[in-house]
């Protein structure tokens, strides 16, 4: 049987790791390798790596911080393929073909997309039938307004208009294999999982689906799998500053008869 | 581990072959990436991963000749086989994947779909399943606790083997499927052992130490 898995997900900003909150304040919290190998290190799931970086600056500046800084996405993804035996996704700064390419070519699993999908459609279909859909997951970053879920882009500055739904199907049509679903709103809140959003998304879509945003505790991983039949759930700042934090979500879920990979 | 044993992967245009030879990388296994047929026969073993489309993969190693290159190579008896994911799909007689394709017949089965035939599970499988391992002996899984028995799989099509006792593994996923199969020197399985951490690691290196 199918475990439900839990998702890190790293946000690299320059070369860097950063932990983020409501997708505008970033701080610098470690080496994008020494991040890898300890979560290497708790057997996660899987990984989720985000290039948030907006002038495609990989700064060398930081060295002074002790922290060693990488030159370029590419070499991110090989160094990090090298140390991680588990599902690597990698998203951020994709436009076309040649960047989905170049990253899978690299070691990354899949990727994720989002902004560029968003204006051109069609490339979540080219992808698919390049690399298939397993490789191809969409990345949809959304805000309730007015009760609605819409679609947003450009980290989670844009409002397309688009009603999330109707591009969930769109996505599946076109052959996506996976839907990331964010919820802006709550990046950094730690007030828990959208469960209202997440559980329409689910049973309207055959895809599987990773919830990501809001988690602050334990108890909101486990409302998550208990309240919606989502495939995963994914978090960014929770794993970050907590001691064993991945290791100790893994054991409170089991025991709370949540059918996880121990 | 150092292991006297040279590697082949099967570099066919399908696939991340990278994250194969990061996890020989890691078990300090000699190891070497094929893209012509006739270096086959200087390996010990081979590995046949694959990432997409049966009929494509299937088209791939014709045209680059490796086809019969494969079947040749696996005559010898000393000689072994692991097809990964795709590539283990390409080891039965056919698959229904877009159409109806033979594959290399190494052995009976077939590649179904889930569609239809599975409700209310997502469709790809994609993640972490606990397997069934079958009564038998099993040279692949040979050492691995119930516990560890987690691995990570990624497909929308399965196996169904004629000859269950070729069968050392399976899953329920909405339907009963084939996942581990091993015969003669024939093997095979449907998750991706190098993107399984330790488990998978452990189920390469017992492939390597046949």
């Amino acid at each position: 049987m199918q475990t439900k898995r839990i998702i890190p997900v790293l946000f690299i900003q320059n070369g860097l790791i950063v932990r983020s909150e409501g997708f505008t304040n970033h701080q610098i919290i470690g080496n994008v390798i020494s991040q890898a190998h300890r979560y290497d290190e708790w057997n996660v799931d899987e990984l989720i790596y985000v290039d948030i970086t907006k002038d495609k600056n990989y700064d060398a500046r930081r060295d002074d911080h002790r922290i060693k800084s990488y030159t370029s996405i590419e070499d991110i993804i090989k160094a990090v393929s090298k140390v991680c035996f588990m599902p690597l996704t990698i998203g951020g700064g994709i436009r076309n073909i040649d960047d989905i390419a170049m990253r899978i070519e690299s070691g990354a699993d899949k990727v994720l997309l989002n902004t560029a999908v968003s204006s051109k459609p069609d490339l979540i279909k080219e992808a698919a039938l390049r690399f298939g859909s397993q490789a191809i997951v969409v990345s949809v970053d959304y805000r309730v307004v007015d009760k609605k879920a819409l679609c947003y882009t450009e980290f989670g500055l844009r409002n397309t208009g688009i009603e999330l739904s109707g591009w969930l199907e769109k996505c599946e049509e076109l052959g996506a294999g996976e839907i990331f679903l964010h919820a802006i709103d709550r990046d950094g809140m730690s007030d828990g999982f959208d469960i209202d959003v997440i559980s329409k998304v689910v049973s309207k879509s055959k895809l599987p689906i990773i919830s990501c945003g809001g988690a602050g505790m334990e108890e909101d991983f486990l409302d998550v799998f208990e309240q919606t039949n989502v495939s995963a759930a994914a978090a960014g700042n929770y794993f970050h500053f907590t001691e064993s934090s991945y290791p100790r979500l893994k054991k409170f879920l089991k025991e709370s008869n949540v059918y996880v990979r121990s | 581990l150092a292991v006297e044993k040279k590697i082949g992967v099967v570099n066919y245009g399908v696939g991340n072959l990278a994250s194969v030879g990061n996890a020989l990388s890691k078990l300090e296994v000699d190891h070497v990436f094929l893209d012509e047929p006739n270096k086959f026969s200087s390996v010990d073993k081979l590995i046949l991963p694959g990432v997409g489309a049966f009929s494509i993969a299937m088209e791939e190693l014709r045209d680059r000749g490796m086809l019969d290159e494969l079947l040749r190579y696996v005559e010898n008896s000393d000689r072994q086989l692991l097809g990964i994911c795709l590539g283990m799909q390409l080891l039965l007689s056919e698959s229904c994947e877009n159409g109806n394709y033979e594959g290399l017949n190494l052995l009976s089965g077939s590649v179904e779909t889930f569609n239809n035939v599975v409700e209310d599970l997502p469709i790809p499988n994609i993640g972490w399943c606990y397997i069934n391992k079958k009564l038998k002996e099993s040279k692949l899984l040979s050492d691995l606790t119930e516990e560890q028995l987690c691995f990570y799989f990624v497909h929308g099509y399965y196996c169904k083997l004629v000859e269950q006792n070729v069968v050392s593994a399976t899953l329920n996923y909405g339907v009963n499927i084939d996942v581990v199969i091993e015969h003669n020197n024939i093997f095979g399985c449907q998750f991706h052992p190098e993107k399984s951490q330790a488990s998978g690691l452990k189920v390469l290196n017992n492939f390597i130490s046949i």
